[in-house]
């Protein structure tokens, strides 16, 4: 009887005791002052000392990738991808403007570096474009974008990509935006859930070069596709992608596509996809080898996953793909083995246009309890998955085999993707995990209605996830690539001899101006601090060519170019030759001049296009100048 | 013999026919064999001394914390190379502004003439040996003394030449100067380093070696002298 009352009273103590403990171990200062100062230490670089990590942020709808460091965070440069970018002169020189098209934006999702073996190498990051259905290389030898490929045949609103194989054999593409095929084509949107249709994709990547070309397509029911992972390991030869919209609805997606309690994950055998284009089991569309699922049996699969899924990633090992629907409670586990299985033994739950539906039970091995809204899966080395909570703001860490939820950490706010350096790769390395937040909230000065995102580094190297560090990026980070700085090894100068541009002149007495009709040629130098010729003498109505040395051979000496009115602006490094070229239809006297700081006599270094009136423009010209005076004084009054 | 020479000259100048005669005998005196190993050991060390540089300047300046490096060899001008710099390029690059003239092989024709005499005297060492005479050894010492000090002054020259032979368009103006021999100097927003170098050292070496091989066949002068009595 004594002993049940003690039992009582320390019960009822022990509520007391739960409140007041942890508030009181909360007040000491002390401990706040020290854990701040131990994450202060934490992403402290010294000057002078360098990161440990590459982030290579997609820089979403400014067509750019982002790179900074970890672990101090630091914005470190921009590398531009579909968007000019005047800052290295990206998009006003011949080569790149050609590979830009007439594109002068790209929505870049989701950067993949290329793969040996299922683990980075650090050879190219490739990056998509979700607006106008292409695929960019950017080689991390010089950190340029080499390669723009695409609009991509059937492909419409390239999002579920640019995920790569284990060994970069195939980029993958997808669709996003339904649409008639092939491009081009008109169809009432009454036909959507007949007539429109969805394309997966893998894009080959050649070994050597890296250059892109298309590889297979499959035909698939008018689904959104959303994102996508590459299988490894035992899954190696599989793709995933996840879809909403199986309601092949239209109109308003927001309560017409979320009907049904489940969407699905396609599991494409893309080993078998490329065997069925060797034998030739493939029709022409638009140019692209295309595979109709009902020609070829045994190429995609439909696994159910809760609705509206977002992501699906495969572990380290390559025995599960974890899809999250981004409206539930949970992230689902699926086993790969038991698909295989599923597969094999038919256990098929009906089919979507031809296309098998597996069972969901079958194939399911765990749900996780991760919270609400889950949206994208990172692993670490220690066999622990994180997954986003974008409805929650939270990371969710749990265990993969038990399938617990071990640790939770809020973020701010409403995070999207997130990164574990090698995260997506058969050996993560762990130690962090970046937060991809869509929402900052203004957790920083403010900078008026346009927010920027926020990235959070967080601590993941103990039992407790602990946030270290708070950073700013410019719009907008979906996913990001996290690559230890030291598998990387760009150069820094283009070596002479490794320019191999016929155009390109190493010494300033071999500079020329030729004319061929209206056709002007310049072999141009730049060099600290001067260019030569520094005097380019034309007729209106020249087509005019300059090609510019930049004759440095020393790190960091880049000149820019730039030519006043004639909207051109290029910089080039060190060891590089550019082109541009320009009908120089305005007359007058402009200069050009160096954009890139470089010496002392930066200032000083500039030159001067003469652009001579053609005979009735002669008088024509030496007016607008004074009549453009006019008008503004006209306007100012 | 020698002495029976010297009788038959008259007795007025005979402390200068005494020194004349023992500095002959000194020169007609054979070379022992550790005189020649140490000969040997010379002309081998020099041989490398073609590919060393002879000199080194290094020019640090806060954008250049690990120096711009210039070496100069018995044959040609190299400057320190690394994927992200070529130091020839950048040092000429940078003199432009005071207007100096550029560094460029064609220009030196010690490039030419020092490899030739560094032949020279590895032929010519070797002579040394085989002939085993001091005289043709001395002879090796004193000529290559000559050409050390005049390679030094020529070197000097350049330096002087370099410093005080400015473009007076040049942008910066600068103070006619030369780089020491030995030592440092500022120059501009450079402290510019010259020193000697390994094949320079190795000159030295060959120097030394001869100095050596000298004295270890002029000393004990009884033991070489009664062997040659006796030829």
């Amino acid at each position: 009887m004594k002993r049940i009352l003690q039992t009582a009273l320390l019960l009822g103590v022990l509520p007391v005791l739960l409140v007041f403990v942890p508030s009181c171990a909360r007040r000491p200062k002390v401990q706040q002052r020290g854990d701040i100062e131990q994450s202060a230490s934490a992403t402290y670089v010294a000057p002078g000392d360098l990161d440990q990590y590459y982030i290579f942020y997609s820089g979403g709808q400014s067509g750019n990738v982002y790179i900074s460091g970890i672990p101090s965070m630091r914005h470190i440069a921009t590398i531009p991808v579909f968007t000019p970018y005047p800052g290295t002169g990206y998009g006003f020189d011949k080569e790149t403007k050609a590979m830009l098209g007439n594109y002068t934006w790209g929505d870049v999702h989701h950067p993949a570096m290329s793969e040996t073996n299922g683990d980075y190498d650090g050879r190219w990051l490739f990056v998509n474009d979700n607006a106008n259905d292409r695929v960019a290389r950017i080689d991390l030898r010089d950190f340029k974008t080499k390669e723009i490929f695409g609009p991509i045949p059937n492909i419409s609103g390239n999002h579920g990509s640019s995920f790569v194989t284990p060994n970069t054999e195939y980029v993958l593409a997808a669709s996003r935006f339904s649409i008639p095929l092939p491009k081009g084509t008109y169809a009432p949107i009454e036909q959507y859930a007949t007539t429109y249709h969805g394309v997966l994709s893998g894009l080959s990547v050649d070994p050597q070069t890296g250059h892109l070309s298309l590889g297979w397509q499959v035909l698939v029911p008018p689904f959104d596709f959303d994102l996508g992972s590459v299988g490894k390991g035992p899954s190696n030869g599989w793709a995933f992608w996840t879809s909403y919209n199986t309601e092949r609805a239209t109109g308003k997606l927001e309560v017409t596509s979320t009907q049904k309690d489940r969407d699905y994950i396609a599991a494409v055998n893309w080993k078998a996809a490329e065997a069925a284009v060797k034998s030739g089991k493939f029709k022409i569309l638009d140019g692209a080898k295309i595979i109709d699922p009902r020609d070829v049996p045994g190429i995609v699969y439909l696994v159910p996953c809760s609705k509206s899924p977002h992501g699906v990633d495969v572990t380290p090992d390559g025995k599960y793909f974890v899809g999250s629907g981004k409206l539930m409670g949970v992230t689902t586990v699926f086993n790969f083995d038991k698909l295989q299985k599923a597969i094999q033994d038919k256990n098929f739950t009906g089919n979507e246009d031809g296309i098998p539906v597996v069972n969901y039970d079958a194939v399911k091995e765990a749900e996780v309890n991760v919270g609400l809204g889950p949206l994208h899966t990172q692993f670490d080395d220690q066999g622990y998955a994180y997954t986003s909570l974008f409805v929650e703001s939270a990371i969710a860490k749990w265990k993969l085999g038990t399938w617990e939820v071990v640790d939770k950490i809020p973020v701010s706010y409403n995070i999207g993707h997130l990164a574990v350096p090698g995260g997506d790769t058969v050996h993560p390395e762990g130690k962090y995990v970046l937060a991809l937040n869509k929402l900052s909230h203004g957790r920083h000065i403010s900078v008026g209605p346009s927010q920027p995102e926020s990235s959070q580094l967080i601590d993941i190297t103990g039992d407790k996830m602990k946030l270290l560090y708070d950073a700013f990026t410019e719009p907008e980070p979906h996913y990001a690539q996290i690559i230890r700085a030291d598998r990387l090894k760009p150069i820094e100068v283009y070596a002479q001899s490794e320019n191999k541009n016929p155009n390109a002149i190493w010494d300033v007495k071999n500079a020329k101006i030729e004319r061929n009709g209206t056709n002007v040629v310049v072999h141009m130098t730049a060099v600290r601090s001067n260019f030569e010729p520094n005097k380019v003498e034309v007729n209106q109505g020249d087509h005019v060519t300059i090609y510019l040395t930049n004759i440095e051979q020393t790190v960091d000496e880049l000149h820019g170019f730039g030519l006043q009115e004639y909207n051109l602006q290029i910089v080039v490094d060190p060891g590089e030759t550019k082109t541009i070229e320009f009908v120089a239809n305005k007359p007058g006297v402009f200069a050009y001049y160096c954009t890139n700081f470089c010496s002392a006599l930066h200032q000083e270094m500039q030159g001067y296009l003469l652009v001579k009136p053609n005979g009735t423009a002669s008088a024509h010209a030496a007016k607008p100048r004074q009549s453009h005076t006019q008008v503004a004084k006209l306007g100012s009054r | 013999m020698l002495v029976a020479t010297a009788s038959a000259v008259p007795a007025e100048p005979a402390h200068l026919e005494s020194f004349l005669t023992k500095e002959t005998r000194f020169f007609e005196r054979p070379l022992r064999l550790s005189s020649r190993i140490a000969i040997l050991v010379a002309a081998v060390l020099l041989l490398p001394a073609f590919f060393f540089p002879l000199y080194t300047m290094t020019l640090y300046s806060n954008q250049f914390p690990d120096g711009l490096n210039l070496n100069i060899y018995a044959g040609t001008l190299r400057g320190g190379q690394s994927p992200n710099r070529d130091d020839l390029r950048e040092i000429n690059s940078l003199n432009h502004y005071i207007g100096m003239h550029p560094l460029q092989e064609a220009d030196f024709t010690e490039f030419q003439w020092i490899p030739l005499m560094l032949g020279f005297f590895i032929i010519f060492s070797l002579r040394s040996v085989v002939i085993g005479r001091m005289a043709s050894l001395v002879d090796v010492l004193v000529m290559f003394g000559w050409f050390g000090l005049f390679s030094l002054w020529h070197f000097y020259n350049r330096l002087y030449t370099y410093g005080h032979n400015l473009d007076p368009t040049a942008a910066v103006k600068v103070k006619p100067f030369t780089p020491p021999l030995f030592g440092s100097q500022q120059i501009a927003n450079f402290t510019v380093f010259n020193y000697p170098s390994t094949g320079t050292y190795l000159m030295l070496a060959f120097t030394v070696l001869l100095v050596i091989a000298i004295w270890l066949s002029a000393r004990s002068k009884k033991e070489s002298v009664k062997p040659q009595g006796s030829v």
